[in-house]
């Protein structure tokens, strides 16, 4: 029982640390953006190439993988993104499909097609028991990273100028630019960040998630799942709606496995009749 | 009103449908062409490289002229989305005028275009999906892949004789995964065997941990596992991870699980997985040596899987059966020709089963080794000469 | 035109002004009637090519159902693939136990029973903001499909629904392997519904959805119930869904759980996009354009296809739809100007937007 909260708990932060970056976005710029898990398909890869083939540390990897992938998301985000947030939905989502459509066949290309996998230290693999609850090592460093990491974004977010600016511009755009906040290049930082994240989030995820050209697309639904469900106006609704899918979905497997996926479905489908703003949003302004 | 107009329109229509229809059928004779309908996109497009890059070599290997004819090799994708194969097949029978469809990814697809190969007499030769039933389901369908049971029972019998007294099952949740399932159930149970639980989960499961979890708390001897080609790896990962592999839980199952494509990224954690098996990389024949060496040049030191064996050996079967109907290509010609063909493959000697038109081939258990730095199923047991025990039972 | 001033309009006009308004717009413009000529004209001039223009028939049927919500009353969807699917297996499972055995009539059912599936998940998707519709439709479709693959004992699962037996039409056309008979079937039922769908949003009930689009709260000002309207519309929308779901199932006389999926969705939404939405026409060129621009680029690439499917998408909306528009309109009224000599050959120009937004 202990050892499915666990899972379900770590299954969950993955899930967040995937999908923040794309809440930020959406609750910045109101911009739909399907491409994202493009972004965490090239931390993974970018991992894999750095751990497989170069013989990087995994640990030297993740962080690299981190600015990478944040790298790419920031000239994405100057060169492609910036002509596109004035459109309308249609046309944001047609846009960022197409890129992810262009990276699953880009990816498919040049890694090939079949799934590839990280080569994670020794010292990870296996499984602690405390008090008779199985803990996966790799589980637990999900954990504790996700876990820093949430706490480290809260304390930006709170503490920091930029997270104040930040806040503002989520608030209400139009007033923080009047404030003489730039409001463009607090954007390209966030989603540079949140891209960086996002890689971040699939280089961990690839042992669990596995890794393979599709999936952006394999993926997708739950990141919006997150994000709908936990509502875009802070950090901490998808936090807390990612651990609550995590749990409810590991759960759901393990008491009735014939369902699979029904059951995160269902949930989501609830929460949203019944708060269509997200389980923990704040009225907002727009 | 403009009903009435519509009405005079289609009975017009199709009328002039029906002439074409008549019309129709008429092949070209000069030259063959072979319609490969194959997933190259999508979750399963490993098997549609695997199965069109062996096409393509055996084409070089064995030049592109057959009894005369020249030839010609179609691929087509289908992102093993039954209705694209089946409008696919239809557009390469029709317009095309192929004389072999071949490929197809998954059971759906391939039964999809069964009545298709009935109606328009197109021999339809299935290099990847496993099902047991496909064969039935159309008098022109031959198949050089294997079927899930072929696999399965020689592993059920050899865990059974080798100590394994209870098993949980674990597949995914679709015909070849419920295939497995039964088969497994059956032979397992018939051999004194005993299987504690059979988890089914869905064929796009992200996370296999759940299941896992809920298999481990069973406490079997080992877990049986058929996963399709590609997620085996991840379930293996997870596998060791959750640290069943110290609680003397052993993993058994089909090769699907220790795919030799995807073998080597899978790390040490897989070694010792014993799976039951058509074909491994590591088969020990000079023509597979051969073989291996090919693909692996052609194709930038991509490593041949059980599919790609399967795509080889279904051109072998096309260019044996036109050569040996002497230049008919009609299906009825090249369907008896095929039938009770043998020959020695890269996964040593098979041949078409002239009853059920299916596949009839040596199964090995193997054992994940690891050999020159990189991972192998290493054979060490045969059951010679398996044909499909579910239509083997069904005959008697 | 904008909403706005069309209400202003209908506001300070007298009700006989209005239905003339009505009637005019109502009329068929030759463009329209070029359009459906050329449509049926393709029964003979491309027989070779009758399989890819069923699909792209029950694609743009498809698309049709979507741009009635989201063109007509801003409602936007990604499960229209529950519809889609729904009928699908509907009218595979009636023909397969021989319980409705001719195919029109099996048709008419699986959009009834589609149709009253809408109903009941309208009061679902009229809350909520645009991406909290997407997710709930969509989830409606994910949760049928997770249905019907638990319940393999009666949908096959996996492995689609075998077995399916589709009675010749009328007793006498039997869907045969050239998908010629398929393709009139498809189109004739496609050019009905239109003509229904058509019917249905030149009316004032049309003209009230378009009011309560622009603005929903001055519409429920106005006396229009908005509520209504809208479950209404859903309801119709899913109903012609569900038409092409069993369209698709009768003409391949197979279904699969794919016809629940995200992409069936997603496709849809892309096909739209590009068609244009709120003009009827939209989704059928667009269907015309991205079923053959797949086609043409898989068969170059059966492997990388997508990458320039992509490429295109992305091109699009950077120079802008717009944008585009505007080039077509300037190529239409040259083309218009050349004369009717050129109008088979401009169905993705010429027939674009005779009544565009």
């Amino acid at each position: 029982m202990l050892t499915i909260l666990f899972d379900g708990v770590a299954y969950g932060m993955l899930l967040f640390v995937l999908a923040c970056g794309l809440s930020v976005t959406l609750g910045l710029m109101n911009f739909i953006n399907l491409a994202h898990g493009a972004f965490a398909m090239a931390g993974g890869y970018c991992t894999v190439i750095l751990v497989n083939r170069i013989g990087i540390p995994f640990a030297l990897g993740l962080p690299i993988a981190f600015l990478v992938t944040a790298l790419i998301g920031g000239l994405f985000e100057r060169t492609l993104y910036v002509h596109v947030y004035a459109r309308d939905h249609l046309d944001q989502v047609l846009f960022t499909i197409g890129l992810v459509f262009m990276s699953v066949a880009a990816v498919d290309y040049t890694m090939g097609s079949s799934q590839q996998f990280v080569q994670i230290p020794e010292a990870l693999q296996g499984q602690f028991n405390v008090f008779g609850v199985g803990m996966g090592k790799y589980r637990l460093l999900i954990i504790v990273v996700c876990g820093l990491l949430t706490v480290s974004l809260q304390l930006i977010l709170a503490k920091t100028r930029f997270g104040s600016r930040l806040r503002a511009a989520v608030d209400d755009q139009r007033v923080a630019r009047g404030l003489g906040i730039n409001v463009g290049a607090v954007f390209a930082v966030t989603f540079a960040f949140g891209s960086g994240l996002a890689g971040l989030g699939g280089a961990l995820g690839a042992e669990i998630l596995g890794l393979d050209p599709t999936f952006p697309l394999k993926y997708m639904i739950y990141f919006l799942i997150v994000v709908t469900v936990g509502g875009t106006s802070s950090i901490t609704g998808p936090f807390l709606a990612s651990i609550l899918l995590g749990i409810a979905d590991v759960a759901g497997k393990y008491y009735v496995p014939k369902l699979g996926a029904f059951v995160i479905y269902a949930i989501m489908i609830a929460v949203l009749i019944w708060r269509p703003q997200g389980l923990f949003a704040r009225a907002t302004a727009r | 009103m403009k009903i009435a107009v519509k009405r005079r329109y289609f009975v017009a229509a199709a009328c002039a449908a029906m002439a074409f229809a008549a019309a129709g059928g008429a092949r070209a004779q000069d030259s063959v062409k072979i319609g490969f309908i194959l997933p190259m996109t999508g979750q399963q497009q490993s098997t549609g490289k695997q199965i069109a890059a062996a096409a393509k070599l055996f084409m070089a290997q064995h030049g592109d002229t057959v009894a005369g004819k020249k030839v010609e090799l179609i691929i087509k994708d289908d992102g093993a989305v039954p209705d694209n194969t089946k409008r696919i097949a239809q557009d390469l029978i029709v317009n095309e005028k192929v004389t072999f469809l071949a490929g197809f990814g998954v059971t759906p697809a391939a039964l999809a275009v069964a009545p298709l190969a009935t109606e328009s007499k197109t021999p339809e030769i299935v290099t990847a999906a496993g099902t047991s039933i496909i064969t039935e389901k159309s008098p022109y369908i031959a198949r050089t892949s294997f079927t899930l049971a072929q696999s399965v029972v020689p592993m059920a019998d050899w865990a059974a004789q080798n100590g394994v007294k209870k098993v949980v099952s674990m597949v995914s949740d679709y015909g070849p995964g419920i295939d497995s399932e039964n088969s497994f159930k059956a032979e397992f149970a018939k051999q004194g065997g005993q299987v504690l639980d059979a988890i089914r989960f869905p064929l796009t499961a992200p996370d296999f941990a759940p299941f896992l979890q809920r298999a481990a708390d069973q406490k079997p001897d080992a877990i049986f596992v058929f996963v399709p080609s590609g997620q085996g790896g991840v379930f293996i990962k997870q596998f060791v991870e959750r640290g069943l592999d110290k609680a003397g839980i052993k993993i058994i199952g089909p090769g699907d699980v220790t795919d030799d494509d995807l073998l080597n990224g899978m790390g040490d954690a897989v070694l010792g997985t014993i799976t039951a098996h058509i074909y491994s990389a590591d088969h020990d024949s000079p023509t597979n040596k051969a073989f291996v060496a090919a693909f692996k040049k052609a194709n930038d030191g991509l490593r041949p899987n059980f599919m790609a064996v399967s795509g080889y050996d279904g051109m072998h079967l096309m260019y044996e059966s036109l050569q040996k109907a002497g230049g008919k290509t009609d299906g009825d010609s090249l369907i008896a020709a095929a039938k009770g063909m043998a020959w020695e493959s890269p996964r040593g000697p098979i041949s078409i089963d002239p009853d059920t038109r299916d596949i009839v081939q040596n199964v090995y258990i193997r054992k994940v080794e690891k050999k020159n730095g990189e991972l192998y199923n290493v054979e060490f047991a045969t059951f010679p000469a398996v044909k499909d025990p579910i239509k083997a039972a069904e005959a008697k | 035109m904008t909403v706005n001033t069309l209400n202003a309009k209908n506001l300070a006009a007298p009700a006989a002004n209005v239905s003339a308004y009505l009637k005019s717009r109502a009329r068929w413009s030759p463009f329209e009637i070029a359009f459906w000529v050329f449509a049926f004209a393709t029964i003979w001039l491309f027989p070779g090519k009758h399989l890819i223009l069923k699909d792209t028939a029950i694609l743009a049927l498809f698309a049709l159902s979507l741009d009635l919500i989201l063109g007509y009353a801003g409602i936007i969807s990604l499960g229209q693939a529950a519809f889609f699917g729904l009928a699908g297996y509907f009218a595979g499972l009636v023909a397969k136990y021989g319980i409705v055995n001719e195919p029109v009539v099996a048709l008419v059912l699986s959009g009834v029973v589609a149709a009253a599936l809408g109903f009941a998940t309208s009061f679902l998707v009229l809350r909520g903001s645009d991406l909290t519709r997407l997710m709930v439709t969509l989830g409606v479709s994910l949760m049928l499909g997770e249905v019907a693959n638990r319940y393999s004992n009666i949908t096959g699962g996996a492995d689609g629904l075998q077995g399916v037996d589709i009675e010749p039409l009328f007793g006498r056309f039997r869907f045969d392997l050239y998908g010629h008979n398929g393709y009139v079937y498809c189109l004739s039922v496609l050019f009905v519904c239109f003509v229904i769908v058509r019917r249905i949003v030149y009316s004032p009930f049309g003209l009230s959805l378009r009011a309560v689009k622009g603005n929903p709260l001055r519409a429920a000002a106005i006396g229009i119930p908005v509520k209504w309207r809208l479950v209404a519309i859903y309801t119709v929308s899913a109903g012609i869904a569900g038409i092409a779901g069993a369209l698709l199932t009768q003409t391949t006389a197979f279904c699969s759980l794919d016809v629940f999926s995200l992409e069936r969705s997603a496709d849809l939404l892309l096909v739209l996009i590009i068609g244009g939405t709120g003009y009827l026409y939209g989704g059928l060129i667009g269907a015309v354009i991205y079923k053959f621009l797949q086609d043409w680029i898989a068969n170059l690439t059966p492997q990388y296809w997508q990458f320039w499917i992509g490429l295109v998408l992305v091109v699009l909306v950077l120079i802008g739809r717009d944008r585009m528009r505007n080039w077509i309109g300037t190529v239409r009224g040259a083309v218009a100007g050349v004369g009717v000599r050129l109008l088979p050959r401009s169905i993705t120009l010429g027939g674009a937007a005779p009544d565009g937004p």
